[in-house]
C-alpha cells in the first residue's frame, strides 16, 4: 500500500515545477508542490529570465493576468518573504499540456518597488502594469508608456494600497467644480 | 476601401473619438490621428467609469460583494455572479448540489444570449441597420422577462449566494424557457437574413478589424473575439466547471479575425447556447438547490423565524466574522463569460472580507489591442471595430 501511494504522489507532482526547479533551483522561494493550484515564488531578480522560459521553453504562451497585492496586513506573507509589502503576481495559461494554469508570485520590497516589464514578452502586459502602477505604485523597468490608466493623471497616491482609506484622502471634498453663471 | 500609408500627405489632424459619443456604449474614449481618413495612430484611454471595484472587495464580506459584481458587465450580470461565487465556493473548498450546477448553466447561458443580442443590435446599429436592433431588442425582452421572474430583477440580478442560488426556478419557468429556443432560432434566422449576405454589412465588416492569432494571444483577447482568429479556445471545454462536461455543445471559430468572423462567432454561439439550455432543461436534475449545510448558506426564512437553530444560523453568517470564512490562501478561477474569460483571483486572511479581490475583466484586453486593429484603417471603421469587440465600460474600468 505504501509503496502505491508513493508512486501516486510522485506522478502527482507536475514536470513543470520540476522543470522550474532545476532551472532556477537558488531563485525560487517557495512553489506550491501539487498539482492543483500551481504557483512558484521567485525572486525578483529571476522574474523576468522565468517568465521567458515559461513562454518559450515551457508553452505558456498566454499571459492570463498582471497585478499585485498589498500584503502589509498579511503577517504570515509578511514574515515567509522577508517582510516584502508587494507581492507581484502573473498568471498564464498553455494550451498544451495538463497543468494548463500557473501563478508566479514575485515579492517587492517596498523601498525597491522596481520589477522588470515583461511587455517585450506579451504585448498585453502593457496595460496590466500600467493599472499595476496605478493602483500600488510598482514600477516596471523597461515599460514604455508607464503612466496611470484608471486614476487621473494628477492623482495622488495608489488607491490599492493597504493604508489608503475606503473614502479616499478627500479628493471628493476639495474637487474643483466649474460655476456656472445663471 | 484600402486605407494606405502610402497617400499620407504628412498633415495630421487629431480627433477626439468619445468619451460621450454614441457609438462608443458606455464612456470610452480614443484619440484618433488622422491624416485625411486614415487612422495613423489611435490611443484608447480607458477610466472614465472607475468605481473601484476592486478596493470595495476588501471591505464587503463575501456575499455583499455578489451585489458589485451586478455592475460589472450589466449585458450579463448573471454570469458575473456565477463566476464570483465560484471562485470563493473554491476557495473555501465546497460544491454546490447539481441542480445548482444545472440552474446556473441555465442562467448563464440565457445571460449570453442576452448579452449576444445586445451586442448584435447596437453593433448593426451602429452600422446603421435600424431593423436588427428592433429585432434583437424584442427577443432580448423575453429574455430579461425570464430573469425578472427568476430572479426579482432585470439588471440588478444577485441570483447567486455562496452555496448554491436565493431561489429555485419559479413554477413555469421550464415552459417559458423551452418557448423561447424554441422560437428563437427563427428569429435569429430574420438577422441573418438581413445581414449574413448584405452587402453593405459585408463591405463595412469584411477585412475590418483584422487581427491574427498570434498577435490575439499576444494581446491577451478571449472568448469571441480569440475564437474569431481560429483558436478554438472555450473554458467550458478546456477546464469544465459546474457541470459543463456534460453537455454536447460546438465551439465555432472564424478564419480571419475580422469584424465580421466576430459577427459570425457571436452568432453561431447563440445556437449552441440555446442547445446547452435544452440539454439542461430536459436533464435537470430534483434536489435542493442549493448547498443545505447553514454553516454557508442562509436558512431559510420560515426557519429563521421559527426555529431557535434557524434563527442562530442566520445570525451566524450575517454576522461579520461568523459568515463564510475561507481558509488562508489565494486561488484565480475564470469562467468564460460571453466576452471571454472573466477571471477573479481571491486573496483569503481568514476572515469573512477578502484581503484582495482582483477581477480579470476581458474587456480589458479587448480595448487595449483596438489599436493594433484600427491603425491603417479608415476613421469609420473605428465605430465597425469597437462594435463588434463589444467593451463593456463597466468592467473595462472597474
Amino acid at each position: 500500500m505504501n509503496e502505491e501511494k508513493e508512486e501516486i504522489t510522485e506522478e502527482s507532482q507536475p514536470l513543470v515545477l520540476e522543470k522550474l526547479r532545476e532551472k532556477f533551483s537558488d531563485a525560487l522561494l517557495a512553489d506550491s508542490e501539487t498539482s492543483d493550484d500551481v504557483f512558484v515564488v521567485v525572486g525578483k531578480e529571476s522574474s523576468y529570465a522565468l517568465l521567458e522560459y515559461l513562454k518559450t521553453d515551457l508553452a505558456y504562451s498566454f499571459l492570463v493576468d498582471v497585478t499585485a497585492v498589498d500584503n502589509s496586513q498579511l503577517e504570515s506573507e509578511l514574515m515567509q518573504y522577508d517582510y516584502a509589502r508587494f507581492m507581484v503576481v502573473y498568471h498564464l495559461w498553455t494550451f498544451e499540456g495538463d497543468i494548463s494554469r500557473i501563478r508566479v508570485k514575485v515579492p517587492v520590497h517596498e523601498k525597491d518597488l522596481k520589477v522588470q516589464s515583461v511587455t517585450e514578452l506579451w504585448k498585453g502586459a502593457n496595460w496590466l502594469e500600467r493599472e499595476t502602477y496605478d493602483m500600488f505604485g510598482i514600477d516596471f523597468e523597461g515599460h514604455p508608456d508607464l503612466r496611470r490608466i484608471l486614476m487621473p493623471d494628477d492623482f495622488e497616491g495608489h488607491p490599492l494600497r493597504k493604508d489608503y482609506p475606503l473614502r479616499g484622502r478627500g479628493e471628493r471634498e476639495s474637487f474643483n467644480f466649474e460655476k456656472q453663471n445663471v | 476601401m484600402q486605407g494606405g500609408m502610402e497617400r499620407t500627405t504628412g498633415e495630421k489632424m487629431v480627433l477626439n473619438f468619445g468619451p460621450q459619443h454614441p457609438a462608443t456604449h458606455g464612456t470610452l474614449r480614443i484619440v484618433l490621428e488622422l491624416d485625411g481618413e486614415t487612422i495613423l495612430k489611435a490611443t484608447p484611454h480607458a477610466g472614465y467609469l472607475h468605481t473601484g471595484f476592486e478596493k470595495l472587495g476588501e471591505h464587503l464580506d463575501y456575499n455583499q460583494y455578489i451585489v458589485v459584481t451586478d455592475r460589472m458587465n450589466y449585458l450579463s450580470p448573471l454570469s458575473n455572479n456565477f463566476g464570483y461565487v465560484l471562485a470563493v465556493e473554491q476557495l473555501l473548498g465546497i460544491e454546490v448540489p447539481e441542480r445548482c450546477q444545472y440552474i446556473r448553466v441555465l442562467m448563464a447561458e440565457l445571460s449570453r444570449l442576452a448579452d449576444h443580442l445586445l451586442w448584435l443590435g447596437t453593433a448593426a446599429l451602429d452600422l446603421g441597420a435600424f431593423s436588427v436592433f428592433l429585432y434583437s431588442f424584442r427577443e432580448r425582452e423575453k429574455l430579461y422577462s425570464i430573469f425578472e421572474k427568476t430572479t426579482g430583477a432585470r439588471l440588478t440580478t444577485s441570483y447567486t449566494r455562496v452555496g448554491g442560488v436565493f431561489r429555485d426556478l419559479y413554477d413555469g419557468f421550464d415552459t417559458d424557457t423551452r418557448d423561447f429556443i424554441t422560437n428563437f432560432p427563427k428569429a435569429l434566422k430574420e438577422t441573418h437574413t438581413l445581414l449574413t449576405r448584405n452587402r453593405i454589412w459585408m463591405d463595412r465588416t469584411k477585412g475590418v478589424g483584422t487581427i491574427s492569432s498570434e498577435d490575439a494571444i499576444n494581446y491577451g483577447l478571449t472568448g469571441p473575439c480569440l475564437r474569431a482568429t481560429g483558436i478554438a479556445h472555450d473554458l467550458r471545454k478546456a477546464e469544465p466547471y459546474s457541470s459543463y462536461e456534460k453537455f454536447k455543445f460546438d465551439v465555432p471559430v472564424g478564419t480571419n479575425g475580422d469584424a465580421y468572423d466576430r459577427y459570425l462567432v457571436r452568432m453561431e454561439e447563440m445556437i449552441q447556447s440555446c442547445s446547452i439550455i435544452k440539454q439542461a432543461l430536459d436533464d435537470l436534475p430534483e434536489g435542493p438547490f442549493s448547498l443545505e449545510d447553514n454553516k454557508v448558506m442562509m436558512p431559510h426564512k420560515s426557519d429563521a423565524y421559527g426555529h431557535i437553530e434557524g434563527l442562530i444560523h442566520h445570525f451566524k453568517i450575517v454576522m461579520d466574522g461568523h459568515g463564510v470564512q475561507p481558509p488562508k490562501g489565494d486561488h484565480y478561477c475564470a469562467t468564460e463569460s460571453p466576452n471571454g474569460e472573466l477571471g477573479f483571483y481571491i486573496v483569503s486572511d481568514g476572515s469573512g472580507t477578502g484581503y484582495r479581490i482582483r477581477i480579470r475583466p476581458p474587456s480589458f484586453f479587448h480595448f487595449q489591442a483596438l489599436p493594433h486593429m484600427l491603425e491603417g484603417g479608415m476613421v469609420s471603421d473605428t465605430v465597425a471595430v469597437l462594435g463588434s469587440l463589444n467593451v463593456i465600460a463597466g468592467e473595462l474600468d472597474r
